[in-house]
């Protein structure tokens, strides 16, 4: 248990949320690690706000009770930075990812570690010409933590996708990895690990 | 073979390996995600299978009653509302010793309406005479699914798989999916020694005077209670097979000579189990996860809790009025030992209440008090009701 990542991603019904959560399971265990995904429990509405939950470890993840205090917290709409506490229990020392369009200031966030923007939207309409903002958030999430070699996670969406759609999601996966500083949140997840 | 699967499409899954011949069902959260997985591996010509779609829960549990009398392997799955529209025909089923597996993806039943988990569904059809397997995982639901038809074709008893609504069903985790050739290996084809066929006439479900009522309720509980040596054999004969057991009826973990023991059901073990990891200081604690709610398992309890002085009983439903379900069980079992533990019982959890890492050290710590706390609900949060229903 000493190695339990906890992670909480914020979206809208229909945006792909828990489809990423499952995504990034899916990674981990490409990487030959531990993993537990699951969606915000209850009734789905597209376009109501929804959260979907990881746990990554190196070793079986018994505990299923909700992950109230998470190390990051992915958000997929802008639009729901306005929700009153959408980072409600994120742990000091870990890191927000938000889908906008221009770049939120951490200042909105004082006393987390890491708060990163990055227009996903934006780039899986360049590339995919679909407003899907998943699969850009999750390479750009892997390349600030190295939580998981994006390699693994190429090897999820080669399992999803095929021929075009394969190749248009790898270079989306290649241009969201470079907009971000590598490694640059890692301090978190040596937090995470000690 | 090892792979990243939501719970409800890894017991479809599990299903399909079973080779059922009929399928019916009625959608309701959570368990709709098991039946369209069935749906598709139907559609996809994966599998070969009646599937009807139903207009009711009552429809589907009659239907497949009826399948299953008819020569058939059937199977059904339903939560909350959909369990309890079912009521008469489960005891039908039982009753008429017909073998049908049914998933119970456990959800609270209303009023107030809630679309999130507890056991109050599968807890309210504790007497309808069906086998009750619950499991704490969704490897176990995979698992204990397979055994689930083997159990009920050797038993004439149908078997409900209960497994805890989102927090297993819609939970994405690695699991062990079973080959077919492990399957067929483990479970013949279905074979029903009273099918119903035109050439050899006979009657299921006739009139039983006083004559013979009693006698026949008496053969029930008895085939109930034998139950316990198949749901044995299976777990052993697909460890022999997959190398997992399912724990048996009930099954202990932790220090043997521990005094202090947690008993509950369901998919809250693990997060128990993570908890006392996390929680050396409050001393030795045995974990007794308990399985087979019925036939319920006495003698295994017993022995389970010869050296305990403190129980905690922890469930996730109640008997309004009356205080815990499986608790008053337990103690009613316990009261046989030679000094019995004492014993704290506790609902928690209801209506999807998450029950934390946090509640460990509270149940310990009830635990200790100089008073029994023969019921209560643990994480009530008094403050929010009227003064008068406090």
């Amino acid at each position: 248990m000493g190695d339990l990542t906890e992670i909480r991603i914020e979206g809208r019904g229909g945006q792909g949320n828990v489809v990423a959560a499952y995504m990034l399971a899916r990674a981990a265990f490409e990487d030959a690690r531990f993993a537990q995904a699951y969606p915000s429990f209850g009734p789905e509405r597209r376009g109501a706000p929804v959260s979907a939950f990881v746990r990554i470890s190196d070793e079986p993840i018994k505990q299923r009770c909700q992950i109230s205090d998470p190390l990051y917290v992915i958000i997929q709409d802008p639009s729901l930075l306005h929700v009153p506490n959408i980072c409600a229990g994120i742990r000091a020392d870990g890191g927000i990812l938000i889908n906008a369009s221009t770049e939120v200031a951490p200042a909105r966030f004082p006393g987390i570690a890491h708060v990163t923007s990055i227009p996903a939207t934006a780039m899986a309409l360049r590339v995919l010409s679909e407003p899907i903002p998943n699969v850009a958030l999750l390479a750009a999430f892997l390349t600030l933590t190295e939580l998981i070699p994006l390699a693994a996670y190429e090897r999820v969406l080669a399992h999803r996708f095929h021929g075009q759609d394969l190749k248009s999601n790898l270079q989306l996966v290649r241009e969201a990895s470079s907009y971000v500083a590598r490694s640059s949140w890692k301090e978190a997840s040596h937090a995470a690990a000690n | 073979m090892l792979q990243p699967i939501e719970g409800s499409a890894a017991v479809a899954k599990a299903v399909a390996l079973c080779r059922p011949q009929v399928v019916a069902a009625y959608p309701i959260t959570p368990q709709t995600h098991i039946v369209e997985g069935i749906a598709r591996l139907i559609a996809d010509d994966d599998l070969r299978c009646e599937l009807i779609s139903v207009e009711s829960e009552f429809s589907a549990i009659s239907a497949i009653l009826g399948a299953a009398a008819a020569g058939s392997r059937a199977y059904t799955a339903s939560s909350a509302q959909g369990i309890l529209l079912m009521t008469e025909v489960l005891h039908n089923v039982a009753g008429l010793r017909i073998p049908l597996v049914m998933t119970c993806a456990n959800r609270a039943i209303g009023a107030p309406v809630s679309a999130w988990n507890d056991q109050q569904d599968s807890m309210v059809m504790r007497d309808t005479g069906w086998i009750q397997l619950y499991c704490a995982d969704n490897q176990e639901a995979v698992d204990t699914t397979i055994h689930a038809f083997r159990i009920a074709e050797r038993t004439e008893l149908p078997v409900m798989v209960c497994m805890d609504g989102y927090i297993l069903t819609h939970t994405l985790e690695v699991i062990d999916l079973p080959t077919q050739e492990q399957a067929d290996a483990f479970l013949p084809p279905y074979h029903f020694a009273r099918t119903l066929d035109p050439r050899k006439p006979l009657t299921i479900g006739t009139l039983v005077t006083p004559d013979f009522y009693t006698e026949a309720r008496y053969a029930n509980h008895r085939a109930l209670i034998r139950a316990q040596e198949e749901i044995l054999a299976a777990d052993r004969d697909w460890e022999k097979i997959s190398g997992r057991s399912c724990g048996r009826l009930l099954s202990v973990n932790g220090p043997y000579d521990a005094d202090v023991a947690v008993l509950s059901i369901g998919s809250v073990m693990g997060t128990l189990s993570d908890a006392r990891e996390q929680h050396p200081e409050l001393g030795p604690v045995k974990l007794i996860k308990l399985r087979s709610m019925r036939p319920f398992p006495i003698d295994e309890l017993k022995r389970a809790c010869e050296r305990v002085s403190e129980l905690i009983v922890l469930e996730r439903a109640l008997s309004p009025g009356g205080g815990g379900i499986i608790g008053p069980e337990v103690r009613a079992v316990l009261s046989e030992l030679h000094s019995p533990p004492r014993i704290h019982n506790f609902a928690a959890g209801l209506g999807g209440r998450d029950i934390p890492l946090e509640i460990y050290p509270k149940l310990i710590e009830a635990a200790r008090a100089h008073e029994v706390t023969r019921f209560a609900i643990i994480d009530v949060d008094i403050d929010k009701l009227a003064v008068e229903d406090r």
